[in-house]
């Protein structure tokens, strides 16, 4: 069926023979410039067979070009300099075709978003058997037989997930690895993945995570992996390269790396990674939101003759928050936390239960009540879509105002934007401006600006970090913790991130399936869960290495406390 | 400005500026019928030549400019101005029986022509101007109403929504504090292009006798009139034709440049 | 899939229901009485009264559109006024004229649309994207009537090479044929523009998806990319125009016919609608209704057909 691949590239055969270390991928003073703009500046990096070698850094550092211009995909403006060498034969003068005859088949590449990473009106066997048919590598039966082995490999075996299923069919684990699959079907050498598990949840992740590291060690792969998260890095990394503004700041072994962290970005990176917002020590005062067996259903799809069965998403919670409390609430996406948060926001009705605050019930005769509404407020995830583009900051933070049966106006109005603006790190005149002259870190604060200038008494933060690079994640977790101890507000915080909610709340709730499993003080779930679901939570989450200079086991906790 | 954008203005520019010159002025008056000079190519005193009654095609075409315009804008103003409500409506309530009922009376007012409504009209109220406005009008109902719940529906969805919703604000507020002005490039550029096939479509009806009656002067209708003379004097049935074609390119080329300016996203597309 | 078509079919029945009950009574309002305009303004009232009721003119609203209805589904459409015949039989003749030159039309259309959309979302940007792309742009402005003029000057009176007009009828099939040919043109053109548009539009959309992207990474060339992946996709939204466009075909026709004398549905209808022959205009109008409403109907099942997310989720 093929030809033998050492013959096509004769550098590998000679540099395994003369017993120098067999170098598989050798990037060699890269440098990429788009339309004029330098994206990589003198790139140097090298894979060994077998070798996990991991590529990290904030968004913008140039990861993902790294990654591009390995597999010969960078956008056609790209103009490369340096040499980009696979098995000792250059990559970056390579003919289109020659390209695509390598891609896929010494090369694979996995992608963040395994939602859409595949084709949608094409059957999972048949998008695997493609990448051994394009190369023309078996006849169609056998191609069809050795796709449905892959598909078992990844762990998708056919008696569980039959090849003739479609993407949808899928959950977003298991897209993920039909990628691998389709990207590992004709065992490449070299595999490129870029953010595979970002999107996933903790505990795909670590199965996804798993199933990689089984694959490189058997079929002795090379492994570019491209993450931000410095903890991933740790647990999977053979070597480490710190990448900032398209350099590489500095790589070497991974414990090494760690051990020594001898630029001062790296230093930074790993402390805003474990970072511990100081907060001021909880008050144990009256309750104020009080949520009783609240269940929300969805209807199911009306069909043509029966309902469909509906979709409990929220299932006889209870639980409350005193005032002055930072409670985190923890689970994996679709567990129910986000409807949970928008039933207490008064935006979804709930199907039976109460949920109260002081006393006073948000809904009343089936309708918000806006006086109890606002009392709460939300910060929401996305920093580039939480605000109305074509208006300015001082409208779109004088927003909630809209609450209030006597809104401030002129001067008043005025004073209380520039307040809240100041409040969380901003000048008044920011006011002025409109939202797309704003960095994502400085967006989060003008959503917390936002949230504040009512004056509420619980703020719920839905995800409100989740989308910011770690050094970014760290400012605003202080600026949170310190708005808590300036104004005295309770806190819901809803993430799934077990790492940021550890380090900013007093007391966690665990939900899964529409259910809270289990809660308790922050420290003592971590420390010792009771559910077995918080077991495998924790269990799953990837941990950062001790800090250098090691002995002090607690250095994230806060002195303050 | 791209070319698309100065060609489009240029274009449109022409014919709405001929449209309303003519109520002031024209070469010729387009109600006086002089059967000697019938049939004249172009020449220094016709520069567009005259038709089968001996009328100045220039004249003529001018006049039908505001015919064609004022039916083809009214009907568009028809369209978007119960069409965009209801789009926002049915957004709003996405999922509801009122959403239901916005969207399969659409599918019912697709299901008819404008050709049909029109002919439907006609059948019963006679042919005319208005009716042609009406067809064509209602015909855009459900197109604005599709657009407008189309790009609504995933802003509903948008963070800057739902704080608006944690502020308080009711739906209809929100559609049209926010929504509508972050879908207003969509409906103009759309508007454009309804235009456009507004005039298309008053040319088809009036060519079939369904739209603007004489003696007031049509481009569809002068090429109706044009057809017996075609081999006789081909200009004839070439101008007025050409007039449309003009028009509709230049507002299409409009909706064209307008979108590539107005959208951002297109633009990075284009570069 | 089967209670996806189920649900649809259903909209269908319902959608017909409303349709005819609309154009029922639009044409209930309609001034003036179909009989004393039959018999002129000299004819005397007894007269007109017996042919009231002959017509069933003097029953009950409900009743009349319950026959009405009732007769359609056995495909009795009523009787013409005018011509005292029946209207089913009118219909049949001209239909057989229409449906093939909507037919012929949208063959046209998709034939030349589908390459060309192709072809300039391939090269998008370059020499044959704006060739193609402004080829269309002129395409679309282009009134499909006065189009057909061009062809008949150039086509039948310059070049002589068909006929001006008319129909040979189908009893020889090589000339009806070609006496559709250039009206089917005309109509099929300026569709075929819009169609192109839409196919480019839509494939370089999907050119930009992640799963393009994953196709290359296998090593997939461009090309391949472009047409094992794009086209299939792309191809989903161009369903909908293409069902779209049925229906403007279908009213194109009435103009068209026109301009070739083409004994179709057009004629009949414009013909009615001088004689005031209103069950004519309604049986035309509804079956014109019925058409669309079927083909919108078909292009849904070809939706599901192409697009696995809908045959499941639904």
């Amino acid at each position: 069926m093929s030809v033998s691949i050492g013959s096509k590239y004769p550098g590998e055969s000679r540099q395994g023979r003369d017993g120098a270390a067999p170098r598989l991928l050798e990037i060699d003073r890269l440098s990429l410039h788009i339309h004029g703009r330098q994206i990589l500046d003198d790139i140097s990096l090298e894979i060994a067979p077998g070798e996990i070698v991991a590529l990290t850094g904030e968004s913008g550092s140039g990861k993902s070009m790294t990654a591009l211009a390995t597999i010969g995909l960078l956008p056609p403006a790209a103009e490369t300099r340096g040499a980009l060498r696979l098995g000792g034969a250059d990559l970056l003068g390579l003919s289109e075709a020659r390209l695509c005859a390598l891609r896929g088949r010494e090369i694979g590449m996995i992608f963040q978003e395994p939602m859409t990473a595949l084709n949608p009106v094409m059957r999972i066997g048949d998008q695997v058997a493609e990448t051994i048919l394009v190369h023309k590598a078996m006849p169609r039966a056998a191609a069809r037989v050795r796709a449905a082995e892959v598909l078992a490999r990844v762990g998708l075996p056919a008696e569980r997930v039959p090849p003739s299923r479609f993407p949808h069919e899928l959950s977003g684990g298991q897209r993920q690895r039909v990628v691998i699959a389709m990207a590992i079907a004709l065992r490449p050498r070299l595999l490129i993945a870029d953010e595979p598990t970002t999107a996933l949840d903790v505990t795909t992740q670590a199965q996804i995570l798993d199933l990689l590291r089984d694959l490189v060690r058997e079929e002795r792969m090379g492994l570019m992996m491209i993450t931000h998260d410095l903890a991933v890095v740790s647990e999977m990394a053979d070597r480490i390269a710190v990448m900032k503004a398209g350099r590489i700041v500095e790589q070497g072994e991974t414990r090494a790396l760690f051990r020594e962290m001898r630029h001062p970005y790296t230093r930074q990176l790993f402390e805003a990674s474990r970072h511990r917002a100081d907060l001021p020590g909880a008050r144990a005062e009256a309750p104020l939101l009080r949520v009783d067996e609240v269940t929300r259903r969805y209807p199911g799809r009306r069909a043509l003759f029966a309902p469909a069965p509906g979709l409990i998403a929220v299932n006889g919670v209870s639980f409350e928050i005193r005032r002055g409390e930072r409670v985190g609430l923890v689970g994996e996406s679709g567990c129910g936390k986000s409807t949970l948060a928008r039933a207490i926001l008064g935006l979804e009705p709930v199907q039976a239960g109460e949920i109260t605050l002081d006393g006073m019930p948000v809904y009343s005769q089936g309708r918000p009540d806006p006086s109890v509404r606002r009392r709460v407020q939300v910060v929401f995830q996305d920093p580039y879509g939480s605000f109305n583009p074509r208006h300015k900051v001082g409208r779109l933070i004088a927003e909630p105002f809209h609450l209030l049966p006597d809104p401030p106006k002129g001067a008043t109005r005025e004073h209380a934007i520039a307040e809240a603006l100041t409040a969380v790190g901003l000048q008044p005149a920011h006011a002025e401006s409109y939202i797309h002259a704003f960095s994502g870190g400085q967006r989060q604060r003008i959503a917390i600006a936002r949230a504040l200038i009512i004056r509420p008494e619980l703020v719920i933060f839905d995800e409100a970090v989740s989308a910011l690079d770690v050094r970014v994640r760290a400012q605003i977790l202080d600026l949170i913790a310190d708005l808590s101890r300036q104004y005295g507000l309770t806190y819901l915080f809803i993430s799934h991130d077990l790492s940021v909610v550890r380090g900013i709340t007093d007391r966690v709730l665990v939900m899964r399936a529409g259910e809270i499993v289990e809660q308790g003080p922050t420290e003592a779930v971590f420390d010792r869960p009771g559910h077995c679901y918080t077991k495998s939570l924790l269990a799953a989450a990837p941990s950062l290495p001790q800090p250098p200079g090691g002995g002090e086991s607690d250095a994230g906790q806060p002195e303050a406390r | 400005m791209s070319r698309n954008l100065i060609l489009g203005t240029l274009l449109t520019a022409l014919f709405t500026g001929a449209a309303l010159l003519s109520f002031l002025w024209t070469p010729y008056d387009t109600g006086a019928l002089v059967i000697a000079e019938r049939l004249q190519p172009p020449s220094a005193a016709h520069w567009l030549g005259t038709d089968h009654f001996g009328r100045d095609i220039l004249s003529m075409i001018m006049v039908g400019a505001r015919t064609s315009i004022a039916v083809a804008l009214v009907a568009v103003g028809i369209g978007m101005g119960a069409g965009v409500p209801l789009g926002l409506a049915a957004a709003a309530r996405r999922g509801g029986w009122l959403d239901e009922v916005i969207m399969r009376g659409n599918d019912l007012i697709f299901a008819f022509p404008s050709l049909v409504i029109a002919i439907l009209i006609t059948a019963i109220f006679g042919p005319g101007a208005t009716n042609a406005i009406i067809a064509i009008g209602i015909f855009n109902i459900p197109v604005f109403a599709r657009l407008a719940r189309g790009a609504a529906l995933p802003l509903w969805t948008r963070e800057f929504v739902m704080a608006a919703r944690v502020a308080g604000k009711s739906a209809p507020r929100i559609s049209a504090e926010h929504i509508l002005p972050n879908i207003a490039n969509l409906l103009i550029v759309q508007g454009t292009i309804q235009f456009s096939l507004g005039i298309l479509a008053e040319a088809g009806l009036s060519y079939v006798g369904l739209g603007a009656q004489p003696p007031v002067p049509s481009w569809g209708r002068m090429l109706a009139d044009a057809q017996t003379m075609v081999a006789l004097a081909p200009h004839v049935a070439i101008l007025p034709g050409l007039a449309i074609v003009l028009m509709v390119l230049g507002l299409n080329l409009l909706g064209d440049g307008l979108r590539d300016r107005l959208d951002p996203r297109l633009r990075v597309v284009r570069a | 899939m089967l209670s996806y078509a189920l649900k649809r079919l259903a909209i269908l029945a319902v959608s017909l229901a409303v349709a005819s009950l609309v154009i029922f009574l639009v044409v209930e309002v309609a001034p003036g009485d179909p009989a004393s305009y039959m018999l002129g303004i000299n004819a005397r009232p007894d007269t007109v009264a017996a042919l009231r009721t002959e017509l069933g003119l003097d029953l009950p609203k409900w009743e009349r559109y319950l026959a009405w209805i009732g007769g359609m589904l056995q495909g009795d459409f009523g009787t013409s006024y005018t011509y005292r015949a029946p209207v089913a039989q009118m219909v049949t003749e001209r239909l057989w004229v229409s449906l093939p030159l909507a037919l012929y039309a949208l063959t046209l259309s998709t034939l030349i649309a589908f390459p060309a959309g192709i072809y300039a979302a391939a090269r998008r940007g370059r020499a044959g994207d704006i060739g193609v792309m402004g080829a269309t742009q002129l395409g679309i402005a282009v009134p499909n009537f006065w189009f057909a003029m061009l062809l008949v000057l150039l086509f039948a009176l310059k070049l002589r090479w068909f006929s001006a007009g008319g129909f040979p009828g189908w009893e020889t099939p090589l000339a009806a044929l070609k006496a559709l040919t250039l009206p089917a043109v005309a109509l099929a053109l300026p569709q075929a523009a819009i169609l192109a548009r839409v196919m480019r539009s839509s494939l370089i959309d999907i050119l930009h998806e992640d799963f393009i992207r994953t196709a290359r990474a296998k090593g997939l060339s461009r090309r391949q990319a472009l047409w094992r992946h794009g086209v299939r996709n792309a191809l989903i939204p161009v369903l909908t125009i293409l069902g779209l466009q049925f229906s403007f075909l279908l009213a194109g026709a009435i103009i068209i016919e026109q301009v070739f004398f083409l004994p179709g549905l057009g004629r009949l209808i414009f013909q009615a609608i001088t004689q005031r022959d209103l069950i004519v205009v309604e049986s035309v109008v509804m079956l014109l209704v019925f058409a669309v409403i079927s083909v919108n109907f078909l292009t849904d099942l070809a939706y599901a057909a192409a697009d696995p997310r809908l045959r499941a989720a639904r």
